[in-house]
């Protein structure tokens, strides 16, 4: 039975539960004089019964979904006859491959080794016979739950605390999803980088200057031999950060300043929604307006005042980012800068400072912690950036601090790693997983810093 | 009192240039908001004005005979024979009927070039829609290649690109312009049409209904998951390390790049439980898990602004906790959340790099119809287009960012008057 | 002029109609006034003028939006005197001293009409600077506000502002002279470069004077400045009040009729928004002229 007509089946056998339990504590109830009687609503027995029918049953089946092809998969290749057992990692998936495509008819059976075939076969049966064994367990398992919810109806049980202690579980295990993805980030990534660190060593990796990630598919092919050393990326990633930086930090301090301190009610009801556009354009946009309008008049530009400004420039990618962050520390710049409190402006206006004087040197210290916090995650934003990098910045690693050259960056670099026709082992594809622990390691500990920073001044106010 | 008087001039000396300082700082700041708003209006300018014209496209029309024996068809319910049928043959017969004095495989090819490699195609469907037109002849409007569309409307504006066209082409367009038998009108296959390689019969229906699909699972999956964890970590969560670690986790999360959750879908959701590439299904798997942070940040925002009194006036009623937050709590946090969820949605439609990871790049040509059909989304969409050298495709790329602007527009703008509408106040 | 002795005797005023005669001793009920309009025409009794008045007010209304907080106000304020403003709360004592700073043009909406004039200098008029004027009258607020720097710092952040100090030497100097003269120096000296924010609340309140007086005020407005603060530390700003009377012109706005008593050469007595009387203290709070005062310093309302 498909999966899905399963999941409709329990569904309605916890449907038909909820009923069942709910008129059993009615029926035991009214004799006795109502349901007053009962330690808790009927809905709550109805629940308890529906509950214990397709929670079980819903658990077994994650189970199964999860470990079973995997499961099956290592039966079938274990018990292949020696003569085409695969010895290497290679060799093993392809011989998998072939199994799977045979099995489901993908590919012809006749041509094929008889080992092989009769592995396809095996594999066929299994599964159906999991399946059917799968199946016919849960329909037991909901019965059984169908049958003990029923029972437990009585006036004393408690049936309330006991669906809420289910409930709460559930809600914690949502709450834990979080942790879960972070454990599952830190894990893919990890368990992939150090598959890579084997080929390639990480203090190549980390500290090597030359990045041009080629490698062999033979022993003797000639420009084999890829270097994967990351600097260059990293120092792409800077560059490009600190341009984006070097715009958006003036502009959104200034804007949050003004809109804060200066400007009139209508003003800053227009402008600071207007700004706030900005942080909601997807990346995409920004990456196809720099690289389609910026990039050129910039390249233009420089060719008429004779600078040799390249099409894939830091500077266009850059600048186009500084333009999407700006709304980012402006708003956080401007939520710092109103929690100061006012009696702290008037002390410095009473004694006769002007309102630029009072902002510099009482607002702006006052409010710095917080200002510092918001530009780290700005930084942190600019360093992960993909989408505007990988159309408007180039793809050949340059080791360069001139923002009017090409440069390519990390998250560029994983992309292109990863959208090739590529073997998901070799070392290419999981240098694009060492990128991406690198990546994550340093937002997140530029994030949590922030964090720290912007929590622990708003504190202070409190 | 020679001091007091020393002490004042003092004071006044200094007065002009602070004041001149105050003067130069409120302009500092003026710049910097205008340099915000004139990028805002830039950017949404230079799309516009690239993009506007992808709405309508050159159609040119031509007398087209539906002889039988040209397409080799003469029964329009046998299928074999529509599959065989050869329906370039009635474009070719058209243009030839129009322009006769053409020579030459050069000329003869560059004459079939005016119209869409497509057109023929477009002309079968019309012969199904009304099969009473074997046999006979009408006049047809039929698209225009992609070349003749871009040069058509540059000449229209009055700065022709004709780079691509040979000058028969062109003397062919001035001809047919004259004859009114070549003109602009409503691009419905961009909104009709999926993807395609060539540009004038490319549209982004298949990325939109992708998009939408992709959105749904990503809905499902993260407004109930996320309204579940806010609710326990706001009611329910002791105060003990393990609640403020999952707090830190969540904040972290949302700040998270968001090609690392690409990377995480790669190698978990693919590779380790094979859900197959490029379907809405894995799609929006990734996207829950980078919206998640998001949805609990501000649902819990939302519960926090449920005054305490009415949590108390409940409990002290009797009712147990969940009752509490079910009858009251839930329903009072409800329009913040769903602003909370909305505004969720809007970032989530314009992602791009993750699900390029999971392998979205893919060309995609049919219009997905389920969840584990391959599909693209608008912004890959988008992003492939971006890389096509036609010119035509330029147009078609910004006209489809258009289309997503206006989607994230409307999401936008009906979150803020849903929290407006909804709001109460204390 | 010496400062006004503590009042031996207030009147108490014993009538209760309703209460009945019993054998225990029951203390006397006060008899609230009901009736606290005073209508829209009102003359200020007492000595509201001064012959050589430092600052001038006439006909002052202050409106917040469209409410007005502050009714046709006129008073003198002579040199070198302190002058209390009292009356119950929401009665704009408040609004009217901010807007003798003109601290009140940082609030939205607020509109002051009137004449004010300092040494007869218009301060409402177009062309003046209102930088150089807050400069000349410094202002004390009600709950202590160093900033977020070092108490030198703190200190010196007027002097460094209006360039009042050409070397380092000179500011040195004068923090320390703003320090003695708010009897803060010999508590600080050891610690001056920690942060304003570390001292108690009294010290606090003696540091926003100093910082104050560093520029050299000619007025010093006092808004509640002790209401923060707990009894020694009160009674020690007190004492500086009236040591710093004898070179500045303090007014100070006071919820406590006690602490008006102890402090001032005069009293303003403020109803509603309106200036009701205006007198020497020991007049004021032993034999006051209008019926309202005498209610308010009964304690039959407010």
């Amino acid at each position: 039975m498909q999966t899905i007509n399963i999941l409709f089946l329990l569904f309605g056998l916890g449907l038909f539960g909820f009923y069942l339990g709910r008129g059993r504590s009615r029926a035991i109830a009214n004799p006795l004089g109502g349901i007053r009687q009962l330690h808790s609503l009927p809905s709550y027995y109805g629940l308890h019964t529906a509950l214990w029918c397709a929670l079980p049953s819903l658990f077994i089946l994650g189970f199964w979904l999860i470990f079973n092809e995997a499961l099956i998969n290592s039966i079938v290749m274990s018990s292949v006859p020696i003569d085409i057992a695969p010895i290497d990692t290679a060799s093993y998936n392809l011989l998998l491959n072939k199994v799977t495509n045979i099995a489901s008819g993908v590919m012809p059976r006749d041509g094929q080794g008889a080992g092989v075939v009769n592995a396809a076969d095996s594999l066929s049966s299994l599964r159906v016979t999991s399946r059917w064994s799968m199946t016919l367990l849960l329909l037991v398992l909901a019965m059984a739950g169908l049958f003990w919810g029923w029972y437990k109806v009585s006036v004393d049980f408690r049936a309330r605390p006991a669906v809420e202690k289910v409930m709460q579980n559930l809600l914690l295990g949502c709450a834990c999803l979080a942790i879960f993805t972070t454990v599952g980030i830190v894990f893919s990534v990890l368990f992939e980088s150090i598959q890579f660190f084997r080929t390639v060593p990480i203090y190549d990796f980390v500290f090597g200057l030359e990045w041009s990630p080629q490698t062999a598919i033979r022993e003797d092919q000639v420009g084999s031999s890829g270097s994967f050393g990351a600097v260059p990326l990293f120092v792409g990633t800077l560059l490009v950060s600190a341009v984006a930086m070097f715009i958006a930090v003036p502009v959104g301090l200034m804007s949050a300043i003004y809109l804060a301190e200066y400007a009139s009610k209508n003003v800053r009801t227009f402008a600071k929604p207007a700004l706030e556009i900005l942080a909601g354009i997807p990346t995409v946009v920004y990456g196809f307006f720099a690289a389609l309008t910026v990039a050129p008049f910039l390249r233009d530009l420089g060719n008429s005042f004779g600078v040799s400004i390249s099409s894939e420039s830091a500077l266009a990618a850059g600048g186009v980012m500084g333009i999407m962050i700006i709304p980012f520390i402006s708003s956080l710049a401007d939520d710092v800068i109103t929690a100061v409190p006012q009696s702290m402006r008037d002390g410095s206006l009473a004694m006769g400072a002007t309102q630029s004087e009072t902002i510099l040197k009482v607002v702006i210290p006052a409010a710095l912690p917080g200002i510092v916090g918001g530009i780290m995650l700005a930084v942190s934003r600019a360093i992960g950036e993909t989408m505007i990098v990988v159309m408007a910045a180039g793809m050949a690693a340059n080791l360069t601090a001139n923002p009017l050259d090409s440069v390519t960056t990390v998250t560029v670099q994983i992309v292109s790693l990863l959208t090739g026709d590529q073997e998901f082992d070799s070392p290419k594809t999981l240098a694009a997983f060492a990128l991406g622990l690198m990546l994550f390691t340093v937002t997140l500990m530029l994030n949590i810093f922030a964090l720290h920073i912007v929590k622990k001044y708003r504190e202070q106010y409190e | 009192m020679s001091k007091a008087t020393e002490h004042l001039s003092k004071i006044k000396h200094s007065l002009a240039r602070r004041n001149r300082a105050e003067a130069r700082f409120r302009w500092y700041g003026r710049i910097a908001i205008f340099i915000g708003l004139a990028a805002v209006a830039v950017l949404f300018g230079d799309i516009v004005n690239k993009g506007h014209g992808a709405f309508r496209t050159t159609y040119i029309n031509l007398d087209v005979s539906y002889d039988q024996d040209l397409i080799g068809v003469n029964n329009l319910a046998d299928s074999e024979q529509l599959a065989a049928g050869n329906w370039d043959a009635l474009t070719k017969s058209a243009l030839r009927t129009k322009f006769p004095n053409i020579s030459g495989r050069s000329d003869k090819r560059r004459l079939n070039n005016l119209l869409s490699n497509g057109a023929g195609f477009d002309l079968k469907d019309r012969l199904l829609e009304s099969p009473q037109l074997l046999g006979k002849t009408e006049s047809v409007w039929m698209l225009a290649d992609d070349d003749i569309d871009t040069y058509y409307k540059s000449w229209l504006a009055g700065e022709p690109y004709a780079a691509r066209l040979s000058d028969k082409q062109v003397i062919w367009i001035g001809e047919l312009h004259q004859q009114g038998l070549i003109k602009l009108q409503f691009n419905s296959n961009f909104f009709m049409r999926g993807d395609s390689r060539e540009p004038e019969q490319a549209g982004i229906l298949g990325a939109a209904i992708g998009s939408f699909l992709t959105l749904i699972v990503t809905l499902m999956l993260s407004f109930p998951i996320g309204v579940c964890a806010a609710i326990y970590l706001e009611e329910f969560a002791p105060k003990n390390r393990w609640t403020d670690f999952i707090e830190v986790n969540i904040n972290n999360l949302a700040a998270v790049p968001s090609i690392i959750f690409g990377l995480l879908g790669l190698a978990i959701f693919i590779n380790f439980f094979h859900v197959p590439r490029s379907v809405p299904l894995i799609g929006g798997l990734v996207l829950t898990l980078m919206t998640l942070p998001t949805i609990i940040i501000t649902s819990r925002a939302a519960i926090k602004s449920v005054p305490p009194s009415i949590r108390e006036a409940a409990l002290g009623m009797g009712a147990s906790r969940y009752q509490v937050v079910l009858h009251h709590v839930l329903p009072l946090a409800l329009p913040g959340m769903l602003t909370g969820a909305i505004i969720g949605m809007a970032q989530a439609l314009g992602e791009t790099a993750p699900l390029l990871m999971i392998g979205m790049v893919a060309f995609i040509v049919d219009i997905p119809s389920g969840f584990s059909d391959p599909a693209t989304v608008l912004p890959v969409q988008i992003f492939l287009w971006a890389d096509s050298p036609e010119r035509a495709f330029i147009e078609k790329t910004s006209a489809a960012i258009m289309v997503l602007l206006s989607f994230l527009i409307i999401m936008n703008t009906s979150a803020v008057w849903l929290r407006k509408r909804l709001e109460r106040r204390w | 002029m010496s400062p006004a002795e503590t009042p031996k005797a207030v009147k108490v005023v014993k009538k209760s109609k309703t209460a009945p005669k019993s054998k225990k001793a029951v203390a006397p009920k006060i008899a609230p006034v009901h009736n606290l309009d005073i209508g829209d025409h009102h003359v200020t009794v007492g000595e509201i003028f001064s012959d050589k008045p430092k600052m001038t007010m006439r006909n002052i209304n202050v409106f917040y939006a469209d409410k007005q907080a502050i009714h046709d106000v006129s008073i003198d304020i002579a040199e070198n005197e302190v002058i209390a403003m009292i009356g119950p709360s929401g009665c704009g004592k408040s609004t009217f001293l901010r807007a003798l700073n003109r601290m009140n043009d940082t609030v939205d909406g607020c509109r002051v009409e009137g004449d004010i004039r300092m040494d007869g200098e218009d301060l409402y008029a177009p062309k003046l600077d209102v930088v150089e004027l807050r400069a000349r009258v410094g202002m004390v607020f009600q709950k202590p506000n160093p900033f977020p720097k070092s108490i030198y710092d703190n200190v010196a952040y007027g002097p460094k502002i209006h360039g009042l100090a050409d070397t380092r030497v000179d500011l040195d100097e004068i923090v320390e002279n703003s320090l003695r003269k708010a009897s803060l120096w010999e508590e600080v000296k050891e610690r001056l470069h920690q942060p304003g924010t570390g001292l108690s609340g009294g010290q606090q309140q003696r540091l926003c004077i100093a910082r104050a007086i560093a520029v050299s005020p000619e007025v010093i407005l006092m808004d509640e400045p002790c209401s923060a603060l707990d009894p020694i530390a009160t009674a020690r700003i007190e004492e500086l009040i009236e040591e710093l009377s004898q070179n500045f012109t303090i007014a100070i706005v006071t919820h406590s009729m006690q602490q008006a008593a102890r402090v001032s050469h005069r009293t303003a007595y403020f109803h509603l928004g309106k200036l009701i009387e205006v007198n020497p203290t020991k007049q004021v709070f032993t034999m006051p002229e209008h019926p309202l005062t005498e209610a308010y310093i009964t304690g039959r309302f407010g």
